[in-house]
């Protein structure tokens, strides 16, 4: 509760608070540093965790400033006076001047200068990444390293042998030479038998001997599809698919990657692959749809 | 550890012949059928308890073997004399830790979780290691029980397979240096945890933020 007490007449309300005042500028001059940091990075080496670490501290240095501020530099007593009409010219300078000197101890220009530099460029900050919903996007979402003869190599760069992947089995491959963190690399290849296969009938050839190779890339939020189910006896147990770990979205392996549970919108991209000369696992073409999860420019 | 066949077949026919039939040739649409499979399927599914099965629809769980030691080897003679691999022999106190807890990283812990304490995939539960000998663990793995799938020799080479068995047996009472393991369960205790720390510290700034300074 606060208490109420009658203005203390003379010396200011109170003692200007230098070190605060200096402490809060500061601050505030942190912020501005750690925004416009946010926005070099965003241009110079857009890392999520340094673009986090900028924007973080950007909010903490403005909430410590906000503090100071709050707690030190602004008066924070407040006070009444029991007083008459203002009838003389005299008496409404005097009021004027009680108003006045309720905001000394805030050295104002230099305030509004450093605060509003902090929230301008805390504000552009946050409104860089709108670039990222620019041209570039649809340029770098629709890029695929994956070609006709592209050799599948496993995570240590091996190509691999079909004949060694058995009925029942995951194998998670990349393309050879590529940069595996891209969201079209990674695949998986699973042997089913071709009999259970029921691919649509352009896909006919894409399934070399009950071999088959999808996107590992959920089309929901982007998660790796890496669970893989696959019955040893079909009429007792669920049917061979992959789950996704993170919202179990569930795509049949035998009939092009269909989604049959989960919330994803669409189906897995399937890679169409062929056993070149040597025995080994190679590309027959570029994905059957985009892979990684939907855009605004694909839903199919 | 040698069977006898006749005396597993009998067993057979009391026990196992209403799903697997009287020839073990399966039953289509309710059991396999156990030729080819081995010995090394039979010790799996009886030595965990997960054969037999009351309902062939439900997904096989480990319980108590319903055999005694001299039953589940003569019933493992009679299924391996039925042609197969034969029960793997796996000394996992030669294999390495490390490769094994990189390798069941890699390959295992998307569904039975990282210190293999199981969980969920969209239609089957995935059982916890707990209970497996490093014996269970090698076969099942070039087995795929159920749902799970297979691991062949390209893939999984016997000496890792042996290793990740090994991990598993370490996994059943593994280190932990953070202090408080919360059961190993995975993120969502931590979660709780972290959940319930970090409301506990707001509560506590906005108790400070909101404190009556004026005198």
């Amino acid at each position: 509760m606060r208490r109420r007490r009658a203005l203390p007449a003379g010396p200011p309300l109170r003692e200007r608070d230098r070190r605060a005042e200096n402490l809060t500028l500061v601050l505030l001059l942190c912020t501005t540093l750690a925004g416009a940091g946010f926005i070099a990075l965003y241009f110079a080496k857009p890392d999520t965790q340094f673009l986090g670490a900028a924007l973080g501290l950007a909010l903490v240095f403005l909430a410590a400033a906000c503090l100071v501020a709050g707690k030190r530099v602004v008066p924070q007593i407040e006070v009444e006076k029991e007083r008459p009409e203002l009838e003389h010219l005299q008496e409404q300078d005097e009021v004027l001047a009680v108003i006045a000197q309720g905001g000394e101890g805030v050295s104002r220009k230099r305030f509004l200068l450093a605060g509003g530099g902090a929230v301008g460029v805390l504000g552009a900050a946050l409104l860089t990444p709108v670039l990222s919903c620019g041209p570039e996007a649809n340029r770098i979402l629709s890029r695929s390293p994956w070609r006709r003869g592209r050799l599948l190599v496993t995570e240590r760069d091996e190509p691999i042998a079909a004949a060694g992947i058995v009925v029942g089995e995951l194998v998670t491959a990349f393309p050879e030479g590529a940069d595996k963190e891209d969201i079209a690399s990674p695949v998986i290849v699973v042997r089913v038998r071709p009999d259970e296969l029921d691919l649509p009938a352009e896909r006919r050839g894409w399934a070399p001997d009950g071999l088959v190779a999808y996107s590992k890339i959920c089309t929901h939020a982007g998660c790796a599809v890496s669970e893989y189910r696959y019955p040893l006896y079909d009429p007792t147990a669920p049917g061979p698919a992959v789950v996704c770990p993170c919202h179990y979205s569930t795509f049949s392996v035998t009939d092009g990657g269909r989604r049959i549970f989960g919330p994803a919108g669409r189906a897995l991209p399937q890679l169409p692959i062929e056993v070149d000369g040597d025995g080994n696992l190679v590309a027959a073409g570029d994905f059957s749809g985009r892979p990684g999860p939907s855009w605004w420019g694909v839903r199919q | 550890m040698s069977g006898d066949p006749q005396r597993g077949r009998e067993l057979y026919l009391t026990g196992c012949q209403s799903c697997h039939g009287v020839d073990a040739r399966g039953i289509p649409g309710t059991a396999p059928s156990l030729h080819g499979v081995g010995a090394a399927s039979a010790d799996f599914y009886l030595s965990t308890g997960r054969m037999p099965l009351d309902d062939p629809k439900s997904e096989p769980d480990r319980t108590e073997p319903a055999y005694d030691r001299k039953s589940l080897d003569d019933l493992i003679a009679y299924v391996g004399s039925l042609g197969g691999p034969s029960i793997p022999q796996v000394d996992a106190a030669r294999a390495s830790l490390s490769e094994g807890q990189r390798l069941f990283t890699e390959n295992c812990a998307a569904c039975h979780q990282v210190v293999s304490r199981g969980g969920v995939i969209a239609g089957a539960f995935v059982p916890t290691l707990l209970e497996a000998t490093p014996r269970q663990v090698f076969e099942a793995a070039r087995i795929g029980p159920y749902v799970m799938p297979r691991f062949g020799q390209a893939q999984l080479s016997d000496h890792e397979l042996t290793s990740i068995a090994r991990y598993v047996q370490y996994a059943k009472h593994p280190q932990n240096p953070g202090g408080w393991a919360l059961f190993n369960v995975g993120p969502v205790p931590e979660g709780l945890v972290a959940w319930l720390i970090g409301l506990l510290a707001l509560l506590l700034v906005i108790r400070m933020l909101g404190r009556n300074e004026a005198p």
